[in-house]
């Protein structure tokens, strides 16, 4: 019974991973950037709520909503200053700039907060269900079933709303979907504020499955639901869904069975292996280069 | 005509690094030597060229071949725990510190060759931001095998083992080298100001060679416009893994010396941060300009111990500087504004020649 306690935490990880690396994997598909920065968003988010929740009492479903607002903010601030005007500068440039905000953001959080790590209380009760010998906190089951709501309404979103056809015009051809009459500017500080939002709400249940917020929570996290959403295929919403579930699960079976020491470096060892056998991801595109 | 300007200029800058360097190398050693550096400057020498040696290395990777490499401390981490415990091995067999030293960041410059010919093979055939995200991948799980590995030797013969210390040392033959996350622990400091300045001058040396030879303008031309070389039939992925594994051997000779400097070694040091504050010294000296990464190396090392009361503040001023300076130099506004700001002051100068 111990394997599916172990597969059931396992989900919870990935959930979270899910969430952030749909954050990662929209800005890729519209903007061609890899944000760098995302996983200091998640730490943000975290801080936001806790100071809601512990300094000024409010109840959780508020601190939520404010963290997902700051985020919001911040993510739209960041796209402004930051990557804007790099527009149309190398990816190697962009992504440099990327990791400046990324620094910029933690070490903020550093002078800000300090670096003594805080303990978040989980925004949900600490009961949890048993079916037979299986026994699934509120946190697992609220991560997992947010995940999932989060999939439904994103997809719709993009498949019928206006602005998500604007999005999957922008990531098919910026300059066509600019002669279409789309705002490419005003779509892709959406898909930063989507993204950023999504990470606050990411960043919450982080901490309420794994209570120690520091300035540096988010960055590990950051980097494995990015490697989820290139384990998935980068630019793919279905694809970062798949990708977090599976690093998430793979992850909690190598803590289990393998080593902890360990469990980091099989979840590069297996980004490595998929990018080596299929260098798009598993469910990515293959563009072809055109000369 | 044009070509052989262009070459002399090359050559020119080559042979102002390499006096410049020299220059300052015999002024602070000098000092050191007659006692006028206080004991936190010149505790410093090393640490200095260590880091130069891995902006250079960094700089071959990034500025000369064009692809970012994020696992860089991984390839230190490497020949620092390889050079580290050679340099243990021998240390009762060679008497002279200096060859031990050697010898030592010869085997870390070999096994990070080896390391970074095997990640290469792999990561060389991404590109861009995959690539970048798989040597960060590599540079995490080399961190990761450094923490969990015991190493220790009895009687001559060698003891390995992973993940838990099953090494059997009896107490009085046996002697323990790499001991999981703690590392090598009491190891005789012999690392030199002078060996470091060698190691600079080496390396400089392949690298200024290396641009100005065959493999060179073929890394460059694939840097430029990959499409464009690789369909004059340059073999892109040959020349790209021969630039790679020479950046892994001197940031793993370069490791050893890091290692030797210290009476202990940890592999948590070699994380993702040692890697980016590497790069913000390749990007803030100039991508492909040596002389400028040496410069920011050797200036942003020593800055944060100058400047104590600074030091909280540190991290965030690198990231500030990282974000303006891509800014400056990738943005058409920023950089028309500054072009025309040195146009400006170039036409004055001109003028100013003519008047006199």
């Amino acid at each position: 019974m111990s394997f599916l306690n172990y597969l059931v935490s396992g989900l919870s990880l990935g959930s979270i991973y899910a969430i952030i690396a749909l954050g990662y994997t929209m800005v890729y598909g519209i903007a061609k950037m890899l944000n760098f920065a995302h996983g200091d968003v998640i730490m943000v988010g975290s801080y936001v709520c806790f100071f809601a929740m512990m300094r000024f009492e409010l109840p959780p479903v508020i601190g939520v909503l404010l963290a997902v607002l700051v985020c919001t903010i911040l993510g739209i601030i960041i796209e402004k200053l930051a990557y804007k005007p790099l527009r149309s500068a190398p990816s190697l440039a962009v992504l440099i700039t990327a990791i400046g905000v990324s620094y910029f953001l933690q070490n903020s959080a550093l002078l800000l907060w300090t670096s003594n790590p805080k303990v978040f209380n989980s925004i949900v009760g600490k009961g949890s269900v048993n079916i037979g010998a299986l026994s699934i906190s509120y946190v697992t089951l609220l991560t997992v079933g947010i995940c999932v709501v989060i999939m439904i309404v994103l997809t719709t979103f993009i498949n019928t709303t206006k602005m998500g056809k604007a999005m999957r015009a922008v990531s098919e051809d910026k300059g066509a979907a600019q002669l279409m009459g789309i705002d490419v500017n005003k779509t892709i500080s959406m898909t930063f504020a989507i993204g950023s939002g999504l990470a606050a709400i990411a960043g919450v249940l982080l901490c309420s499955a794994y209570p120690t917020l520091m300035p540096t929570t988010g960055s590990m996290p950051g980097i494995k639901a990015f490697t989820a959403a290139v384990f998935g295929g980068i630019g793919s919403i279905p694809g970062a869904f798949l990708g977090g579930i599976l690093l998430g699960v793979i992850e909690n079976f190598a803590k289990a069975y393998i080593s902890t020491e360990f469990s980091d470096a099989i979840v590069f060892g297996v980004l490595i292996i998929v990018l080596l056998v299929k260098p798009a991801g598993l469910l990515g595109k293959q563009v072809n280069e055109k000369v | 005509m044009i070509k052989s300007v262009k070459i002399k200029d090359r050559i020119e800058k080559s042979v102002l690094t390499y006096i410049s360097v020299t220059a300052v190398f015999l002024v602070f050693f000098v000092m050191n030597m007659t006692g006028a550096l206080s004991s936190k400057i010149s505790g410093m020498l090393v640490p200095i060229c260590v880091y130069v040696v891995m902006a250079l290395s960094l700089n071959l990777t990034v500025g000369i071949m064009g692809e970012l490499s994020l696992g860089h401390a991984g390839f230190m981490a490497v020949g620092a725990f390889t050079g580290t415990s050679v340099t243990m091995m021998l240390s009762d067999s060679v008497s002279n510190s200096a060859v031990r030293l050697i010898i030592g960041m010869v085997v870390g410059a070999l096994f990070g060759a080896l390391i970074g010919f095997l990640i290469g093979i792999p990561v060389l055939r991404l590109k861009g931001d995959y690539l970048a995200i798989v040597t960060l991948a590599f540079g995490e799980i080399i961190k990761s095998f450094f923490s969990n590995i015991y190493l220790g030797t009895e009687n001559g013969s060698l003891r390995f083992s992973v993940l838990q210390n099953n090494l059997d040392l009896s107490e009085e033959n046996g002697k323990i080298i790499i001991e999981g996350a703690m590392g090598i622990r009491s190891i005789p400091k012999t690392a030199t100001f002078l060996i470091g300045y060698i190691l600079v001058m080496i390396c400089l040396a392949v690298i200024f060679n290396m641009i100005k030879s065959r493999t060179g303008r073929a890394i460059m031309a694939c840097r430029d416009n990959r499409i464009a070389a690789e369909s004059v039939g340059i073999p892109v992925f040959r020349y790209k893994i021969t630039a790679f594994t020479i950046s892994a051997a001197m940031a793993g000779a370069a490791g050893a010396l890091f290692g030797n400097n210290y009476s202990s070694l940890v592999a948590s040091k070699f994380n993702i941060d040692t890697s980016i504050l590497i790069l913000v010294f390749v990007v803030l000296g100039g991508q492909g300009n040596m002389l400028g990464s040496i410069i920011a190396a050797a200036a942003l090392t020593v800055l944060p111990e100058a400047l104590r009361s600074f030091a909280d503040y540190r991290m965030l001023t690198y990231a500030i500087i990282l974000i303006l300076v891509m800014l400056a130099t990738n943005n058409p506004q920023f950089r028309s504004f500054f072009e025309k700001l040195t146009g400006k002051l170039k036409k004055n100068g001109k003028e100013g020649g003519h008047e006199s």
